[in-house]
């Protein structure tokens, strides 16, 4: 289903946040806690890699539908062109 | 009036007490006397009631013995009745006879009969009168009157029979044969008595069976009286003969007798012949006494049996018989000339008796005389004895004087007593004469007399004979004559016939020819008629078959419409049915079954076909919606199109996202806004397009709804894609199925009516 779709989406997008922002978190303590001297910054940091990558990533996937893809792009670009030149052509004519 | 009513009072109390006082003496007195009173009481009511009773019955019985009718009312209505009245009166009279009119009707016929003048009327009617009851009498016909055989006996019968009728007095017939009156009165009266009763005519079969019978009885009588003349005759012929060889025996004896007296009486005969001629004599006489009374004997014998015989002779003329005429004919002749020989020889008997009486007297005479003279003799001469012829030569003198003188003195007796008896000779003789007369006359009366009824007799057997004869001679004539009358009668029948048998066989061939022709006739214009009409009948059936069958025809085709309209109508209605298997989220099942039988129920319907076929695929393979769960799946979509109604392809990033959420929740309007007939361009807004949609898929108007989201753009319009396309299908299958439906009403319709 249509509708679905896009609640699949926000769960996916959420599911990943969660993920990311967790993972970031978690590298970030981890960071923070290994490398960076308990310092809060990496957790930060990582939060924000996180929740970042995962904004990103639901924004992409919300929007993919309306990127156009490589090949098809190419082509309905072509096309787009070809149609633009001529209805020019013809209001040049006219 | 007081004083009454106090009386009164006075006396119903006193009677309340009394009553109580008398009631108990009374209930005493009663139980005392209640038996006497009772019993009295109710002996008489007893004896009332059996009064009663015997009386009524006795009057029943007395009024029943009086009157019968009503004797055999009461003996139907109340059972039992009639054995009292048995008991009592004896049985009940018999119902009277209609036939008790007849014998009056035919006493009458008698007298007029029998009242005719002539005697020789009398009986060829009696004859008459005794044949026409012949056929209806008994056996016992053979003992009625007979055949009269002379015309006094006819009258006789006659006379004596009216006289056993006693209508008529009776006329006494001169009769001459006095053998048959008695008989024929007692048998004239039993067979008058005989008539009465049995007066109804026999059938032809009894009277031949009747005639049979009396002649085979005829014939038996004939053969006992042929028999018993026959053995009469014999006996009597044999006792004659006895009787007359008898008498003939006495008439020699007494000849012997006399001739031997008459010897005896001669004195010529020497004396010492004279003992031997005695003796003879003597035996001779015992001879001839004895003969007498043998032929006395005999004679009565053969009187006896010349009596039984006429006897027999009379019973058999009584009889019927004709054939016996010339038997009874011959009998009486013999009895006749047995009856003559017997008294000739009687009559010879009686003459050689007064002869020999003659004799003996003359020989008692002289008898006399010698034992006169003997004594005489005797008286002179005692001493010498009886034969004194011979002792001629012992007499002495004085005995021989004595003798002479006695002889002389005797002779002069003699002399004088020869004159004496001279003078009284003519007396004598006279007298003599006279006596003789006398006994010749009687003698002779009684030979006229005897020769008379010999005549007579001889007379009577002549005519019987002669009038046997003459009747032989015309019964055979008779015959004949009928003979030849039967032998005419036959022959004219004959012809007769012949006549009419030819006559009624053509008669017969004609109306048997002319029913014969009616008949074929007949029976050709049945045919034909039932030939017409089977015809008739044949084409009409054929036609109407052939009409049936096009009915039939027509109708199978009409039905076969039918049937497919109605399998087209099933079918469509189990599609139908299917499309409400839809449940709450899941599709229907898969239409394809039903497709497929409607596509299977409707093979060369190209309309329903096309239809079927046009039904989207996606339908047939997974189902489609119900309308139900596209409206639930509305609002979720409603609410999804509201939260992306700002993502499009240009603006489409999260914080796109965020903002198009705000405003769903910021933005407030009517859910439900009814849509306008022409849409404008500021109508395209989601929200209000989705108002619209709300609007009309709450009408139920899915179309509608599925038209105005078919106009969202952008994130929304991803949104509802699905869901338009589910509606889209759902539609399509709808409209494709109420298509169908509509046809398969449709043909159904047209297919009920009449062609």
């Amino acid at each position: 289903m249509s509708e679905k779709e896009l609640g699949q989406k926000w769960d996916r997008c959420l599911a990943d946040s969660a993920i990311k922002l967790g993972t970031g978190l978690g590298l970030g303590i981890v960071f923070s806690v290994v490398f960076f001297k308990r310092r809060t910054w990496p957790i930060a940091f990582g939060t924000g890699l996180g929740l970042g990558m995962a904004y990103s990533n639901c924004q992409n996937d919300l929007r993919s539908h309306y990127v156009l893809h490589s090949k098809v792009a190419k082509v309905c670009v072509l096309i787009i062109d070809i149609i633009y030149y001529h209805v020019l052509s013809w209001s040049d004519v006219t | 009036m007081l004083r009454v009513c106090w009386k009164g009072a006075h006396a119903a109390a006193r009677q309340c007490v009394c009553g109580k006082v008398k009631a108990h003496s009374l209930q005493h007195c009663r139980k005392y006397s209640t038996a006497g009173d009772s019993g009295s009481t109710a002996g008489k009511i007893v004896a009332a009631s059996l009064l009663t009773v015997g009386g009524g019955l006795g009057g029943t019985i007395l009024y029943a013995k009086w009157d019968p009718k009503f004797r055999a009312n009461v003996e139907k209505s109340v059972p039992y009745s009639d054995q009292l009245f048995e008991m009592a009166l004896g049985p009940p009279p018999p119902p009277l006879v209609p036939l008790q009119k007849k014998p009056g009707k035919i006493e009458p016929l008698q007298i007029s009969s029998l009242s005719e003048a002539s005697k020789e009327s009398k009986q060829p009617k009696a004859k008459a009168k005794k044949s026409d009851p012949a056929p209806m009498e008994a056996p016992p016909a053979v003992e009625e009157a007979p055949a009269p055989q002379t015309l006094e006996e006819a009258s006789a019968e006659a006379a004596h029979i009216i006289s056993a009728l006693g209508e008529v007095p009776s006329v006494p017939a001169p009769g001459t044969s006095d053998e048959s009156p008695p008989g024929h009165m007692a048998a004239g009266e039993e067979c008058k008595d005989h008539h009465e009763p049995v007066l109804k005519e026999r059938p032809a079969e009894e009277v031949t069976a009747r005639l049979a019978q009396q002649d085979k009885a005829e014939q038996d009588a004939l053969a006992a009286l042929t028999a018993g003349l026959e053995d009469s005759l014999g006996s009597t012929a044999k006792t004659t003969l006895q009787a007359i060889g008898a008498q003939e025996a006495a008439l020699t004896a007494i000849a012997a007798h006399t001739n031997k007296l008459k010897d005896a009486m001669d004195s010529q005969t020497p004396p010492d012949e004279k003992s031997a001629q005695w003796k003879a004599l003597n035996e001779a006489l015992s001879e001839r006494t004895r003969a007498m009374e043998e032929a006395e004997e005999a004679l009565l014998k053969a009187k006896g049996e010349l009596e039984k015989l006429r006897e027999v002779i009379n019973g058999a003329k009584q009889s019927k018989i004709d054939t016996a005429r010339p038997q009874i004919l011959a009998a009486e002749e013999n009895l006749h000339s047995m009856i003559v020989d017997l008294d000739k020889v009687v009559t010879k008997v009686q003459t050689a008796q007064t002869e020999a009486k003659i004799v003996s007297q003359y020989s008692e005479l002289v008898n006399e005389a010698k034992a006169q003279f003997q004594q005489e003799l005797a008286n002179i001469t005692p001493e010498i004895q009886a034969n004194w012829k011979g002792l001629s030569g012992k007499l002495s003198a004085d005995d021989l004087n004595s003798l002479i003188a006695h002889a002389h003195r005797r002779i002069d007796q003699l002399n004088r007593e020869l004159a004496e008896q001279r003078v009284r000779e003519q007396l004598h003789i006279e007298v003599a004469l006279e006596q003789q007369k006398l006994e010749d006359q009687k003698a002779l009366e009684r030979a006229v007399v005897s020769a008379l009824e010999h005549s007579r007799e001889d007379m009577r057997l002549e005519q019987e004979k002669k009038v046997q004869e003459v009747r032989e001679v015309m019964e055979a004539e008779m015959r004949t004559q009928l003979r030849r009358q039967a032998a005419a009668h036959t022959d004219h029948l004959r012809d007769v016939l012949k006549v009419q048998e030819q006559e009624l066989r053509e008669e017969a061939q004609e109306i048997l020819n002319s029913r014969v022709m009616e008949q074929e006739t007949h029976y050709r214009r049945l045919t034909q008629e039932q030939l017409d009409t089977f015809t008739l009948d044949m084409n009409a059936a054929y036609a109407r078959l052939k009409g049936i069958e096009e009915a039939i025809d027509s109708h199978v085709i009409a039905e076969e419409e039918a049937r497919k309209a109605h399998q087209l109508w099933l079918s469509v209605e189990a599609l139908n049915y299917t499309l409400k298997s839809a449940g709450a989220d899941s599709p229907t099942e898969p239409l394809e079954g039903a497709v497929g039988v409607i596509k299977e129920s409707c093979a060369e319907n190209e309309f329903a076909q096309a239809l079927a076929t046009a039904i989207p695929e996606e339908s047939l393979s997974r189902g489609i919606y119900s309308e139900a769960s596209l409206r639930a799946r509305f609002y979720d979509i409603r609410r999804l199109a509201r939260r992306v109604a700002l993502i499009d392809e240009t603006r489409n990033s999260l914080y796109q996202y965020f903002l198009s959420y705000l405003q769903s929740i910021l933005l407030f309007e009517s859910e439900q806004v009814p849509p306008p007939a022409k849409l404008a361009p500021e109508d395209l807004d989601t929200f209000k397009l989705l108002a619209y949609a709300t609007y009309s898929i709450e009408r139920g108007d899915l179309e509608l709804a599925a038209k105005f989201v078919n106009q969202l753009r952008g994130e929304s319009q991803r949104v509802a894609q699905d869901w338009l396309k589910e509606a889209r299908l759902t539609l399509e299958t709808k409209q494709v199925i109420s298509l169908l439906s509509a046809y398969a009403n449709a043909v159904g319709l047209g297919t009920t009516q009449a062609p």
